[in-house]
């Protein structure tokens, strides 16, 4: 497998041989900034297209296929339609709390999206409290949901907000246990870390049990973090007009456009990660001639298949099943997911502390 | 039917009441506001005069009808008692009279406008009112009134305006609508919410308030029959076979046994259409939006079979006075049997990825119970009175077209909730194509149109006739004078006493619940609106 | 020196579109100051971006609503084109597609909703009702046609339209979205209140 960290290293000796080190990392920081918000817009458009395509898929009809050929380009369109859209200044709203909402919604988007590994050595933000760091970045795009609906100054949005919040802050305890599950399996928190644990079987076959009830229970919590899906009651078109991003136009509303699209992926990233292998290809103990073949395929292909292959298995949920209630989101929640996880817990505890897995 | 019993306005309510306990007349079918014009020297002793109401009564347990009326010779204020306390379908339908007639109905606890806007001058059903020229088009926002008045009469026969209040200055009020993509057209509901739970509803409609039957007065017979398509427009053959009916009536003109048979086979096709489309809707309502491609794709199919023998997709145009347009397409049997099959096969699909869901039945049952009583005192009909216990079926009470020759169950449910609702329509397309697949080999040879003569003029009289729409009863009330044009025309509407049901079922009810509501009750709003 | 400008549809000939007339006519007013070349180029691409991603706003009042459902079901699908995205708050939509008739009382709920919108924003009268009255223009709660307080930029006739019908309005709308000015020119002037 080839190592990015070469790549990296020898840039970096280039640049501090050049000029002294503070000013060597900064220009680093920025190049990184750029590289992630344009991989960022780049896996965005990708997914738009992905999503409008799939659905239509399902639903018996061919989706955009006149700009471009198979409709590829459809997505470029309606970027350049956003950018050139009026921004809309309201007259009675809290004009900063307004203007807020969607910086801070993308910001914690970005966070957490620069946690992910793509191959190995390509990691941005690699620490010794990795996981726990992306949990507590996603948390931030709460604030931004909340600060939408206060600051438009519209009833609508206000309960599309409050809704959104409660449902969010219930499902992050969910997620919360069901990655502390595979902790106690991964023994660490750092992302690099795990996906090299996985070099003899991903955690998902190393866990066997508690750790498909674990992916489970994070697919279903990840779906409701990112308000999509059965859980997408807080913008759900047909009872609240849009929810906590009615008032908003151009560029500001396609920021939550495109932030629900990446959390979509970054719920799925962090699933293929920590339960399917990250950038690891599948290897199986004893086959060391397929375990070749497997390692000529590079990592970022493996990292981006897990990925889409869990976002298509969030979007065909999200196709087939209606809409649940709000009160019914939260009963899942406080009264089934958080009382199996718990259970699931101490289940994967004692399997590790028997030495039970593989 | 020329001779409808006159009441006194001061007889009226007690016998209104005695009607209603002794001869348990329980089901007001349908409330006319009449302008019978200023009394003449030359009128005959019973001559109608005045403005008043026409009531057209039905009994749920016998199965009687009756036809009754009352009228007031005072055109300044007139005044008569309110029967809302009997019937609360009188709630609505007295609204609507105040609004056409200006006729205030003492007792009656919200004296409000229905259709028209607050500030609205004139009384536009009124013959020597002239609507235009006191209301040109208002830019401005109508002012949203927040209080009500109630006519009150006090012990010494005068009268007393008392003022209601409809929502509290403490009360969370949203505004749901007009324009919304979840109420079925252009209404708007005024709801006072307490967190998610809702308090109360007000229905404001209206908005698309067309002024049909203001039109049909100065139409000839066939012209009136151009703008029933466009009421319910999902039901667009069984209104026009309704009023086709009406007038076929009156002239006592007898159709041949071939347009009996096409028209029922198309109403029921019609039905089919209809009960896809509500199925469509509330599948997109609830989220499961691949469900609503589902309905559309094979809606699609049945709308083929129409563009071919009527020309037109949604607005057919096909009834006419004494026959159809035009007759049958050579391929239309042939069609119409490949059909069959094929929605009988792909049938199953909608009840997996729909009904079979947990989630979609966790939504619908036990959401919106609307119980017997309230069905019937509402006149909610059609499948949202069928799925509260009341066999309302008009083809089974009163059988029109062929619908005495075949063999059909009525589906009837008893719990009253949404889903009972939902599953009343789904079984009525099984039934619906059972209907057909009897008729389709049957079609008996015959003309298709009779022969009417140039000008129609209907004779003088009242007659009503009534036909199962697919959301109801759609009735068409005709009175005439012996003119070319009706004097007056009135459509039962099937919608109007769903939506007044909502404000009584959604009551302690979430938010998401009043969407799954108005999907299962699923009225149309121009149809309410007229 | 004049710039003709003649707006591509893929598939559709420039000639087999009726009424070029009234886009040349337009075409010429707006570059009648005479036209930047550099300006020009760019005008065009975003304008392309522009016309391939219109979304219209949900918005229909009667019979002529159903059809606009069935141009979006899975026959005729109107994703195709890109249009497919309907949102549900003005403010995010870019045409509003008045499928319906236009009552007395609707009328200022209608104007407020063109209100809302974010430019540049566009406006098809859809159907026989919303384009001058249609069967109900003696009525008296019936405003004869949309144009009376509305700008509006296509009109598709028909009693309801079929879908192709209303595919050719919306291409014609694309037409028109491709030759508008985007950088140095104004489109369309309001007229100043009076009152």
């Amino acid at each position: 497998m080839f190592d990015f960290s070469i790549i990296t290293h020898w840039i970096h000796q280039a640049l501090t041989s050049l000029m002294p080190e503070g000013l060597a990392i900064l220009i680093e920081c920025v190049v990184i900034g750029v590289c992630i918000i344009l991989m960022y817009a780049l896996l965005a458009i990708v997914l738009i297209y992905m999503e409008r395509k799939i659905c239509a898929f399902f639903q018996c009809r061919l989706g955009p296929n006149r700009v471009g050929k198979w409709g590829t380009i459809q997505v470029i369109c309606d970027v350049l339609k956003m950018l050139t859209k009026e921004i809309i200044d309201l007259k009675h709203s809290d004009r900063f709390l307004y203007n807020l909402a969607p910086f801070m919604v993308i910001i914690a988007s970005f966070l957490t999206f620069a946690c992910l590994p793509m191959s190995k050595g390509l990691e941005v933000l690699d620490f010794n409290v990795g996981v726990f760091f992306l949990l507590a970045a996603s948390s931030i795009g709460v604030i931004g949901i909340l600060l939408a609906g206060w600051g438009s100054n519209n009833k609508f949005s206000l309960i599309g907000a409050m809704r959104s919040g409660a449902q969010i802050i219930s499902y992050e305890l969910s997620i919360g246990l069901s990655i502390l599950t595979m902790v106690v399996l991964m023994g660490t928190m750092q992302i690099s870390e795990i996906v090299a644990q996985q070099a003899d079987g991903w955690f998902i076959f190393k866990g066997h049990i508690p750790a498909v009830i674990a992916f489970i229970i994070y697919l279903i919590a990840g779906n409701a973090e990112t308000n999509r899906g059965p859980f997408d009651l807080p913008e759900a078109e047909s009872e609240l007009t849009a929810g906590y991003h009615t008032e908003y136009s151009g560029m500001h509303f396609g920021f939550f456009y495109l932030a629900e699209y990446l959390n979509m992926f970054i719920v799925a990233g962090i699933a293929a990660t920590i339960f399917l292998g990250g950038w690891m290809p599948f290897h199986i103990v004893g086959l060391d001639g397929f375990n070749a073949v497997m390692d000529y395929i590079p990592g970022f292909i493996w990292f981006f298949g897990k990925a889409f292959f869990v976002v298509f298995l969030l979007m065909w949920i999200k196709w087939t099943f209606p809409r649940l209630r709000i009160d019914q989101i939260l009963n899942l929640e406080w009264k089934y997911l958080v009382p199996i996880s718990m259970v699931n817990l101490i289940l994967m505890v004692l399997i590790v502390v028997l030495k039970l897995h593989f | 039917m020329n001779n409808i019993r006159f009441i006194a306005p001061t007889d009226l309510h007690d016998e209104m009441l005695r009607l209603r306990q002794e001869e348990q007349m329980d089901f007001l079918e349908c409330l006319t506001g009449m302008d019978w014009g200023e009394p003449d020297e030359k009128d005959a002793p019973d001559t109608p005069r005045g403005l008043g109401v026409i009531y057209h009564l039905e009994s749920t347990v016998t199965g009687k009808r009756t036809v009754v009326r009352t009228a007031s010779l005072n055109r300044e204020h007139p005044e008569l008692p309110t029967v809302s306390d009997i019937w609360k379908a009188a709630d609505f339908n007295e609204r609507e009279v105040y609004d056409y007639f200006g006729i205030i109905f003492i007792g009656h606890p919200d004296m409000r406008r229905l259709y028209l806007r607050n500030d609205w001058v004139g009384y536009p059903m009124r013959k020597d009112d002239d609507p235009e020229e006191e209301n040109p088009l208002r830019m401005d926002n109508e002012e949203t009134i927040d209080t009500t008045t109630e006519l009150e009469l006090n012990p010494d026969g005068t009268l007393k305006n008392k003022e209601l209040k409809l929502f509290g200055e403490e009360e969370y009020v949203v505004n749901i609508g007009p324009q919304h993509p979840a109420t079925h057209g252009v209404m708007r509901f005024r709801v006072s919410l307490e967190g998610e739970i809702i308090q109360k509803i007000d229905a404001n409609c209206g908005y698309i308030h067309r002024g049909i039957e203001k039109m049909c007065e100065s139409l000839t017979y066939p012209q009136t029959l151009a703008l029933t398509d466009r009421l319910d427009y999902l039901g667009a053959h069984q209104n026009r076979h309704a009023l086709c009916m009406c007038v076929e009536k009156a002239m006592g003109i007898e159709v041949s046994d071939r347009v009996k048979y096409i028209r029922t086979i198309m109403d029921e096709l019609q039905r089919i259409d209809s009960h896809l489309l509500f199925y469509a809707c509330l599948a997109m309502d609830l989220g499961a939006l691949t469900a609503f491609f589902y309905g559309f794709r094979d809606r699609e199919k049945i709308l083929d079979i129409f563009e071919e023998t009527c020309g037109g997709r949604l607005i057919m145009n096909y009834n006419t006075i004494g026959g159809v347009q035009a007759d049958i397409h050579p391929n239309f049997v042939k069609r119409v049997k490949e059909f069959i099959p094929y929605l009988r096969g792909i049938i199953h699909e909608y009840h997996e990825v729909f009904t079979g869901n947990i989630i979609a039945q966790e939504r619908l049952k036990g959401v919106g119970v609307l119980s017997r009583e309230d069905a019937i005192a509402f006149g909610a009909t059609g499948g949202t009175g069928r799925a509260s216990g009341w066999a309302c079926d008009v083809r089974k009470r009163i059988p029109y077209g062929v619908y005495d020759k075949v063999d059909f169950k009525e589906i009837v449910y008893n719990e009253g909730d949404s889903w009972a609702r939902y599953m009343v329509r789904m079984d009525e397309i099984m039934e619906s194509m059972r209907i057909i697949e009897q008729l389709i080999d049957n079609i008996p040879e015959g003309t298709y149109q009779e022969k009417m003569k140039p000008i129609i003029r209907v004779p003088e009289g009242c007659y009503y006739s009534a036909v199962e729409g697919s959301r109801g009863e759609f009735g068409v009330f005709i009175e005439s004078h012996g003119d070319k044009t009706p004097y007056r025309v009135h459509f039962r509407s099937t919608g109007l006493p769903l939506v007044s049901t909502v404000d009584t079922i959604s009551r302690g009810a979430k938010i998401a619940d009043l969407i799954a509501i108005g999907g299962t009750l699923d009225y149309v709003v121009p149809d309410i609106d007229r | 020196m004049e710039i003709k400008k003649k707006p591509k549809i893929k598939s559709i000939p420039y000639e087999e579109f009726t009424d070029n007339e009234t886009l040349e006519k337009l075409v010429k007013e707006l570059n009648a100051g005479g036209a930047n070349v550099a300006l020009g180029v760019l005008d065009d691409f975003i304008n392309w971006g522009r016309s391939n991603s219109l979304w219209p706003l949900t918005f229909a009042t009667s019979c002529c609503g159903i059809e606009f459902m069935a141009l979006g079901a899975a026959r005729y699908d109107m994703a195709r084109f890109g249009f497919e995205v309907a949102r549900a708050s003005p403010r995010q939509a870019d045409m509003i597609m008045v499928c319906g008739t236009i009552t007395n009382k609707m009328a200022p709920v209608l104007k407020r909703l063109y209100d809302q919108m974010a430019d540049p924003k566009y406006v098809v009268a859809v159907g026989g009702c919303a384009v001058s009255g249609g069967p109900f223009k003696k009525s008296y709660h019936v405003v004869n046609g949309v144009d009376k307080f509305l700008p509006v930029d296509v009109y598709i006739p028909g009693c309801p339209p079929r879908p192709e019908a209303f595919y050719y309005g919306m291409m014609q709308l694309q037409r028109k979205v491709k030759i508008e000015k985007y950088f140095g020119g104004v489109n369309r002037k309001e007229k100043k209140q009076d009152e």
